[in-house]
């Protein structure tokens, strides 16, 4: 058992590595640098640059040293917790990010909760009652959840609840708590806006998720000790939940790994639609504005969570199913 | 025919042979079974016919589209759609829309459209309109509908006008080209990549698998979306619209294709095994010639099956992309580009029809989803 958390954990700085080294070649994608751009825009508002200025700027920022330095320098920093400066905001990166990280972690786990909540039990009425008309519905549903984009979902909700009930349900909070302190009043404001939000980045996941349910449920059903259980008079609903269903919803554990990532990226869309306060809107700006810095490191930001969420999933299926355990180590 | 069609049903059972004419079904090429074994799934059925009519508007968007798509009137903006009408004063008449009389509203000086019933423009098939080239060759004015006596301006908007006083259906009909050749176009670059990556990884085995297979768990850990909208937003913005086009093929296909891979590599190292594959080398078979004639054809019907799926996905994927402002830009139209005029609340409250795409990229997807999911149980020779 250790043996195989360890394993996992000395993956972990090599995956970082690498992700480390995609997200400086990203902020190195776009033609120029951020200089280019900066300068292009002072002299768009009319104030002119002299050369010596964008020399001192550009050494600053090491941006005439070879690539390899720079990226060198770069992670340096970080590894020093220092995100950098947001050139269009004028702010450090890490004032920018933080309590945005909160309410995407935040956002995140809600809806990850929310999948898990609605699908585990839509997954055994569908397995319990299969070919009937709730296992038809939901795999209607499923179809639709998959096929509709979750900004649109996000667009015809609001839509509705402006039109029939006059609420505008757009952001994480209500004008007045925006920029508030924390106190148990905004938190409560804020639960009463994230439920929207919610629901919204987690329905498409949840049919998905609720197709493993039923499909790994239908195997173990019709295993001998299901029938075992049957024989010895066993009412359904107890045997099904009591046996069967503990086997089949610990791979649900497991999708944590492709789920967390695609949650974290759909987020992203989510949040610009709602004007959520969330990480997503600043990295849709700064690659606009091609503020690249903290472009980059939002990516990275997104890699290890999405890194830190494959090892959890992996750990406790680990703990869970002693199979794999012995497989890995 | 028909009779053998009757026997499918009972293909995998144990007693297939016993009517007449059952004997087709052990002559039968693989691609027949597979198409009678699709046959039986009615949805998937329909499925097909959406895509063929999809792909259809998307080869010749001009035939469908009732004007120019990129004619702007700004005094002609946020129309409400007028539909196709069948009754006229409670009686029943033939296929026609009614005109519209916009007012401003002399506090908020926003053009109010209403429904002007004075005014009526019956349907016609075939009729002429703007001219144009069909499939790019044949030069034409037809159309499949048009208003008779309407003209200009006037021409009735089936899905209403955006923000510029575009007709949005001609729009969604040229979106449709866009939007579906981008989805094919990348995943037939990601098919090309996985099976040639897939392949070599599956049948070489050894150190070239497990480099390829790290590769991959690498790229499916990477948050997609943030690195396609940074990837994207590489793109020089004085690009013309062709090599944009083809830069987010290509952004999409590079992180695509790793599933593909994956299931290419499964099937090339389950297959390795089977005799037929061994008696083909023992022969004395090229490699080339065990891979191409022996393997391949074996596993084509999972591959396509595996392809339609990944189409839709790549399709919702562009339409993120371009919904963000980062993908496809104007003046292209696609619907992604499209639901972008849709972006925020208020422009939903004021004019909901611009969300009609978002209906196209439904409709679209679960055709196709369930098309891919129907070929895929019915390239499985094992499913019942």
């Amino acid at each position: 058992m250790h043996w195989f958390i360890l394993k996992r954990l000395l993956v972990v700085p090599f995956m970082l590595f690498i992700f480390s080294i995609i997200s400086f070649v990203l902020i190195q994608a776009p033609p120029g640098d951020f200089l280019t751009s900066y300068i292009a825009e002072l002299t768009q508002g009319g104030s002119s640059v002299d050369q010596a200025q964008i020399d001192a700027l550009r050494q600053t920022y090491g941006l005439d040293r070879p690539m390899v330095e720079q990226y060198f320098t770069w992670i340096g920093r970080m590894l020093q917790g220092d995100l950098g400066v947001s050139l269009e905001w004028n702010r450090a990166n890490s004032e920018l990010i933080g309590e945005r990280l909160l309410l995407t972690l935040l956002l995140t786990t809600f809806s990850l909760l929310f999948t898990w909540a609605v699908a585990i039990p839509i997954g055994i009425i569908s397995a319990t009652r299969k070919y009937s008309l709730v296992d038809y519905v939901f795999t209607v549903l499923n179809y639709i959840g998959l096929a509709t984009p979750n900004f649109l979902l996000a667009l015809v909700l609001m839509w509705i609840a402006f039109d029939r009930f006059g609420l505008s349900v757009t952001g994480l909070f209500s004008p007045e708590f925006a920029q508030a302190p924390w106190s148990w009043a905004r938190v409560a404001d804020l639960m009463s806006h994230i439920w929207l939000p919610m629901i919204v980045l987690g329905v498409a996941g949840t049919a998905q998720i609720a197709r493993v349910v039923r499909a790994n449920l239908l195997d173990e059903l019709g295993k001998p000790y299901s029938e075992m259980a049957r024989a010895k008079g066993l009412p359904e609903w107890k045997l099904v939940l009591k046996y069967p269903t503990r086997v089949a919803i610990a791979p649900v554990v497991s999708t944590l790994g492709w789920y967390f990532p695609q949650l974290l990226s759909g987020g992203v869309v989510v949040s610009v639609v709602m004007s959520l306060p969330t990480i997503g809107p600043l990295l849709l700006r700064a690659l606009v504005g091609q503020d690249m810095y903290l472009a980059g490191v939002i990516i990275l930001l997104f890699s290890v969570l999405t890194v830190i969420g494959t090892l959890v999933s992996d750990i406790l299926l680990a703990v869970l199913d002693p199979r794999i355990r012995m497989d890995g180590a | 025919m028909p009779e053998v069609a009757a026997n499918v049903p009972d293909l995998d059972a144990p007693d297939v042979v016993t009517k007449g004419g059952a004997s087709a079904v052990y002559v039968a090429p693989a691609w027949k079974l597979t198409w009678w074994r699709f046959r039986k799934h009615k949805l998937a059925l329909v499925s097909l016919w959406v895509v063929v009519l999809i792909t259809a508007i998307a080869a010749m968007p001009e035939f469908f589209a009732t004007q120019d798509p990129n004619t702007t009137s700004a005094r002609h903006a946020f129309i409400p759609p007028q539909t196709i009408q069948f009754v006229h004063e409670g009686r029943p008449a033939m296929p026609f829309a009614y005109g519209v009389v916009g007012q401003r509203d002399p506090r908020t000086l926003r053009m109010e459209w209403a429904i002007d019933t004075e005014v009526r423009y019956p349907v016609r098939l075939f009729a002429r309109g703007f001219e144009y080239r069909l499939l790019g060759l044949i030069p034409t004015d037809r159309h499949l509908i048009g208003f008779a006596g309407a003209s200009g301006t006037d021409i009735p908007n089936l899905l209403g006008t955006d923000r510029l006083g575009r007709d949005q259906w001609s729009r969604l009909t040229y979106g449709t080209r866009i939007s579906l050749s981008i989805g094919l176009v990348a995943v037939a670059l990601s098919t090309v990549l996985g099976i040639l990556l897939g392949g070599i990884s599956g049948y070489f085995g050894g150190l070239v698998d497990n480099v390829i297979q790290r590769l991959i768990e690498l790229l499916q850990a990477l948050p997609p979306i943030p690195v396609w909208l940074a990837l994207s937003a590489a793109l020089p913005r004085t690009w013309p619209v062709t090599w944009v086009y083809f830069a987010i093929t290509v952004i999409l296909a590079l992180l695509g294709w790793t599933r593909l891979a994956r299931e290419v590599r499964g099937r090339f190292l389950s297959l390795r095994e089977e005799d037929f594959v061994l008696a083909a080398r023992l022969v004395g078979a090229s490699r080339a010639r065990v891979i191409f004639s022996h393997m391949v054809p074996s596993f084509t019907s999972h591959i396509i099956a595996a392809t339609t799926l990944a189409i839709p996905l790549m399709i919702l994927n562009e339409t993120f992309l371009s919904f963000l402002g980062l993908g496809m830009r104007p003046p292209a139209i696609s619907w992604g580009v499209m639901l972008q005029e849709s972006q925020n609340l208020q422009s939903v409250v004021n004019a909901p029809w611009l969300m009609i795409p978002g209906l196209f990229v439904i409709v679209t997807v679960l055709a196709l989803n369930i098309l891919g999911d129907g070929l895929r149980d019915a390239a499985d020779p094992y499913s019942s």
